[in-house]
């Protein structure tokens, strides 16, 4: 009996786990105690959420494993047992029924199993009324999770976690669409957890947060384990270090531009709702960098400039001339590109040939006599591979195949094939992995250098720091602050956004 | 082997060829008469309707939508084209008559699609709602002119395009033959073409590359009705008549050879020449089953046996190129 | 009031547009609010909405069926076949025998959808064929009028004369698709096993990794569209006292048109029992007033087609004023 009260709640010995072929894990171990807050690191693709899908009874891990809840021995884990054992998992898509009521979505245990069993919605609202009240958040239980925006959706994802005995919560990025105050709100719920003895397993790929909020941290890389170290004394560099196996030194790479000729130039620019009296100057070859929180409107600044979302006041001028674009068509032929956040769904199109994503931009260009030069396609294609260096099978094979850093090169090879004269970057290495951040930025700074004007937006204040020559502090739609990193310090700048 | 069985759009042509073959030895076998000039012939002048509908209804399947109205855009432009006919002296009707029936008809498939096309590039209703509601209309609208009946008494010139043929080879297969080759161009050559696979990938982000999507969603379910009107006109000269509901039985059909022709059910992955070969297989089935006394409906049926066959065969085969690779 | 207008906009955008062509339809002619008519209109429409509960119920699990209506013709033949066999049978062997041959033949389409991973449409396409072709093939398209009496005899359940001397009049299919809607309802609405259906058809991986037996809802969502189907083919031979092989030919999209119309989404995991009745039910009246209204009976479809594509882009451009609001 004494024994089983310091068990460790989770413990999964010799997991392995192939996918056609691929080996997504291979002999890893991972261990939570009881209350602990545990961090799971590692870059995309490291195995984090196969992991926790074996660990949670969605997939089925390979012969050999032998997986431990409360010190019992597990033989086959399912979704349905590993509830009934209180591990309950925050999927990083949330897994919600948007069509569904918020008491339905928190309550939905209730109406699992293969037995035809009445609905008790009366019980169904108390038990998620409850669970929300450990919250301490309420919410409309009668509302579709459709009407909810994104944190309050999220809200409800923890506390479908809470309604039952949980003793271990799976958290997979639950902070990668939440602004700051909902992100601090987010962690002080972890904590309030694990004073109640719930353990939490954290993912995260905002370093800091996880060095704030965990003991300990096991790491992984290409589906092995790398090791498990308390987070007292840990750095993120080295924790970078430790789940890249690569190190990476950090240098500020302004330059003074101020002689450059502008080739954007905003003025008193203001969108209802979105951003207000933006002044704003790119010029030839400078990296202008554009950092604040979620909903600060930076986004919708680039949707703007990209001719989406007409501005209701303020002017844009490029190379001197007044511009309105009535569609983004208009920009990109005025020399605007834009590269989304949003590269799976946005920025490319995952299913189709890496050729013609690239081509896509530029098919006029390749028309001749109403068709498309076939030789000329792939020129065009052979060039901005090679130029980029993006490591690919053939140019016919789907932009899903490749990875993040590869996919996000083919994002900027459809766009420089338009030959713009500024290039607006939103977030361009979200879901790229730290080891390849690097060779994006070394592409991007080359082609400043070659007299592109880059608008680089970025909701990590050290990454426009250490790549742009000026930045810009946005905050609840206007601009706040400026820096120039030669003058300033990275510490300045993170305390303004994140105050 | 292996390596280029696994590239999914040969495989395609590949194995829609083997199944050709096997079908086509296997009625020669049964039945002397499959492998003559009659039968080769008739499947010929067959092959058409069916076969231009199906071009009308890849379109919008690449698209990632559906085209439920096709049968009845052909009655309705085939009407227009008889109704000039009448109204220009019948069977005395001239050519240039004739011409000015065919451009009104091909204006009515064309301005049907266009309406269409608008609704669903611009409401954001789903095109079987918005085409199924449009075939609704149309068979309405069509069984209201003609209360029911028939047109006929046409120029002898007409049913000679639907019966006679240009160097051996007959006229309704020159004209699938001519709108194949168009199609193959379109889809494979040219910016709507090349658009057309993108949007129904992921309208969105092709939206976001600067392509003025509803522009192409409208243009994709116009041409689908230009050819509908095509597959009218064809349909006319064969029964020398129109009446609405001819060719009602296609509807299903023509969406089985999309698929049949291994044409992705969510859009954006298809090919003409493909679904060509599909609609071959199911002419050289049905004429077969004919051959050996069984009658249309059994080809129905085994059209339909047939493209499930086909289905789980892929999938059998998807599950075993996987495993292989795991080995 | 607002609480239903929030949670059911679709179902209170139907009843305020039959309450305005209710009344339009009241003040120009004199039959249309008499219970005469109200009963008539009952009585027409319970077929379609016997249907039109088993496709909810497969729209909401994400699936679409296109065979149901060719599969209930099946059913009407096959139960015809078995009880003559057995010597007429009675009510109860008739449910019996329809509704286990329904499910049957809608557990195929789930089978080859689930276990071979074919998109709904594809199958049910194939099966629609399939099912029609051996159908017409086996009967010869011979119709049966020689039915036990029980089966065809027509059982009014309740009457009252009016003062003009008529009889308004509730038959059985009336009574049967009471009992369908209400237990169509207990299922989805009140039951566990409703619910996740819902929550499958609203997102299938969520449901997977919550534990949700994806086996299970694609053969309850289609066993309960077979057990439907087999009911409404048994009253639709009660109604029209014969079995005709393709009578109910092309109802499929007609129910499919009425169910979306009434608030289904094709895609899943939203329709309510109260939306899809009232969507029958507004195309019925629709019907129903052009007849009153002396219009010509060959431009009913015309108008009802109309009257879908206009609410399609009403319904999608207000729907739209509600969502553009996106921060």
């Amino acid at each position: 009996m004494e024994d089983k009260a310091v068990a460790p709640i989770l413990s999964m010995k010799g997991v392995s786990k192939v996918f056609g072929g691929v080996k997504a894990l291979s002999d890893v171990d991972f261990e939570v105690a009881p209350g602990e807050v545990h961090c799971l690191a590692g870059e995309n693709g490291s195995g984090k959420s196969t992991l926790i899908k074996i660990a949670t009874g969605v997939y089925e891990a390979e012969a050999g494993a032998l997986i431990k809840v409360g010190g019992e021995r597990v033989a086959k884990p399912t979704p349905g047992l590993a509830r009934k054992l209180g591990i309950q998992v925050i999927w990083q898509d949330l897994a919600l029924f948007s069509e569904m009521s918020v008491a339905e979505n928190i309550a939905i245990e209730s109406l699992l199993g293969s037995k035809v069993r009445p609905v008790r919605h009366a019980k169904m609202r108390e038990d998620a009324a409850g669970a929300l009240k450990k919250l301490g958040v309420s919410l409309d239980l009668g509302a579709s999770v459709r009407s909810l925006p994104i944190a309050k959706r999220q809200i409800v994802a923890i506390a479908r976690a809470l309604i039952a005995d949980v003793r271990l919560i799976f958290m997979d990025e639950p902070t990668a669409s939440l602004t700051q105050a909902e992100t601090d709100h987010l962690l002080e719920i972890v904590r309030t957890l694990s004073a109640s003895g719930v353990a939490v397993v954290f993912v995260s790929h905002r370093l800091a947060e996880v060095l704030e909020v965990s003991r300990s941290v096991t790491v992984l890389r290409d589906g092995k384990l790398v090791g498990v170290y308390p987070t007292e004394g840990m750095s993120q560099s080295r924790l970078t270090e430790l789940m890249t196996g690569q190190t990476f030194d950090t240098k500020v790479a302004a330059r003074d531009m101020a002689d450059a000729p502008p080739v954007l130039e905003v003025e008193g620019l203001s969108r209802k709702g979105e951003y207000q009296d933006i002044d704003l100057v790119v010029r030839a070859g400078e990296i202008v960098g554009l950092t604040g929180l979620i909903g600060a409107g930076r986004t919708e600044l680039g949707m703007t400039l990209f001719g989406m979302n007409a501005p209701d006041q303020g002017t844009i001028r490029l190379d001197g001339k007044l511009v309105r674009f009535a569609s983004n068509g208009e920009a990109i032929r005025a020399g605007v590109a834009y590269v989304s956040e949003d590269r799976l769904s946005l920025g490319l199109i995952q299913p189709q040939p890496i050729a013609d994503n690239i081509a896509i931009t530029v098919v006029d260009r390749l028309t001749r006599a109403g068709l498309i030069g076939a030789q000329k396609k792939s020129d065009l294609v052979d060039r901005w591979v090679k130029d980029l260096a993006v490591k690919i099978g053939t140019p016919r094979d789907a932009v899903a195949t490749l990875s993040g850093g590869n996919q996000q090169r083919i994002v900027l090879a459809k766009w420089l094939a338009t030959e713009p004269r500024l290039l607006i970057l939103d977030c361009p290495t979200v879901g790229v992995d730290v080891g390849a951040r690097a060779g994006i930025f070394a592409i991007i700074r080359a082609l400043a250098e070659e007299g592109l004007a880059i608008l680089l937006i970025s909701d990590e204040p050290p990454e426009v720091f250490f790549n742009a020559d000026r930045v810009f502090h946005m905050a609840g739609g206007r601009i706040v602050g400026a820096y120039d990193p030669l003058k300033s310090d990275l510490k300045r700048l993170e305390e303004a956004v994140y105050a | 082997m292996i390596a280029w069985i696994a590239k999914r759009r040969d495989a395609e042509l590949i194995g829609l060829s083997a199944f050709l073959v096997v079908v086509v030895l296997a009625f020669s076998l049964v039945t002397d008469r499959f492998l003559t000039a009659a039968n080769l012939n008739s499947m010929a002048v067959q092959l058409p309707e069916l076969g231009i509908l199906t071009l009308a209804m890849l379109m919008p399947i690449l698209s990632g939508g559906l085209n439920l109205a096709v049968t009845f855009q052909a009655n309705i432009s085939a009407l227009a084209l008889a109704a000039i006919l009448e109204a220009g002296g019948g069977p005395d009707a001239g050519p240039h008559v004739f011409a000015l029936g065919v451009a009104a008809a091909l204006g009515v498939g064309a301005g049907t699609g266009l309406f269409m096309g608008l609704v669903v590039a611009y409401s954001r209703a789903h095109p079987i709602l918005v085409s199924l509601a449009m075939m609704i209309f149309l068979r309405g609208l069509g069984e209201y002119l003609t209360r029911g009946g028939d047109i006929s008494g046409f120029p002898d010139y007409v049913a000679a395009l639907g019966h006679g043929s240009l160097l051996g080879v007959p006229a309704p297969l020159l004209i699938f033959l001519l709108c194949v080759i168009g199609w193959q161009v379109l889809l494979g050559r040219t910016p709507l073409g090349f658009f057309t696979y993108m949007v129904g990938s992921n309208i969105e982000a092709t939206r976001y590359s600067g392509i003025n999507t509803k522009r192409i969603i409208t243009l994709i379910y116009t041409l689908s009705g230009l050819m509908c009107a095509i597959a009218g006109i064809v349909m006319m000269a064969r029964f020398n008549s129109v009446r609405v509901g001819h060719g009602e039985a296609y509807l299903l059909i023509t969406v089985l050879a999309c698929f049949l022709g291994g044409v992705d059910p969510f859009g954006g992955f298809g090919r003409v020449l493909s679904v060509a070969l599909a609609l071959v297989i199911l002419q050289c089935l049905s004429s077969g089953l004919n051959l050996i006394g069984a009658n249309q409906h059994l080809a129905t049926a085994v059209w339909g046996l047939f493209l499930i066959a086909v289905m789980v065969m892929r999938f059998v085969f998807t599950n075993w190129l996987t495993t292989r690779r795991r080995e | 009031m607002r609480e239903f207008l929030r949670a059911s906009p679709t179902e209170a955008w139907l009843v305020v547009v039959i309450a305005a062509l209710g009344l339009f339809l009241a003040l120009s002619t004199d039959q249309f609010f008499s219970l005469v008519n109200a009963t008539d209109l009952l009585n027409t429409s319970a077929i379609n909405i016997i249907f039109a509960m088993g496709l909810l119920v497969v729209l909401i699990s994400g699936a679409i069926d296109i065979s149901f209506a060719v599969a209930a013709s099946v059913v009407q033949y096959v139960t015809a076949l078995i009880l003559m066999q057995i010597g007429g049978g009675n009510w109860a062997f008739g449910i019996l025998i329809a509704g286990s041959c329904g499910i049957l033949l809608a557990s195929i389409n789930a089978a080859l959808i689930y276990h071979f991973r074919i998109i709904s449409i594809v199958v049910t396409i194939a099966t629609f064929n399939a099912f029609f072709g051996l159908l017409m093939f086996f009967t010869r398209g011979v119709s049966i009028y020689n039915l036990p009496d029980w089966w065809t005899d027509r059982i009014i359940l309740w009457e009252q004369e009016t003062p003009s001397g008529t009889w308004a009049e509730l038959t059985l299919p009336v009574a049967v698709m009471a009992v369908c809607v209400i237990a169509t309802w207990l299922l989805i609405a009140k039951t566990s096993t409703g619910r996740q259906l819902y929550a499958y058809g609203d997102n299938p991986e969520g449901a997977r990794r919550i534990g949700i037996n994806e086996a299970a809802q694609h053969y309850i969502a289609f066993g309960w569209l077979g057990l439907m189907l087999g009911i409404a083919g048994l009253m639709q031979v009660n109604y029209a006292q014969e079995v005709v092989p393709n009578a109910l030919y092309g109802r499929e999209l007609d129910v499919l048109a009425a169910t979306v119309l009434g608030g289904a989404r094709l895609g899943g995991g939203r329709g309510t029992v109260f939306g899809v009745v009232l969507g029958v039910l507004l195309i019925a009246i629709t019907e129903n007033g052009l007849n009153l209204l002396g219009v010509s009976p060959y431009a009913f479809k015309m108008v009802v087609g109309a009257i879908i594509l206009a609410a399609i882009v009403l319904s999608n451009v207000s729907l739209d004023k509600l969502t553009v609001r996106r921060a």
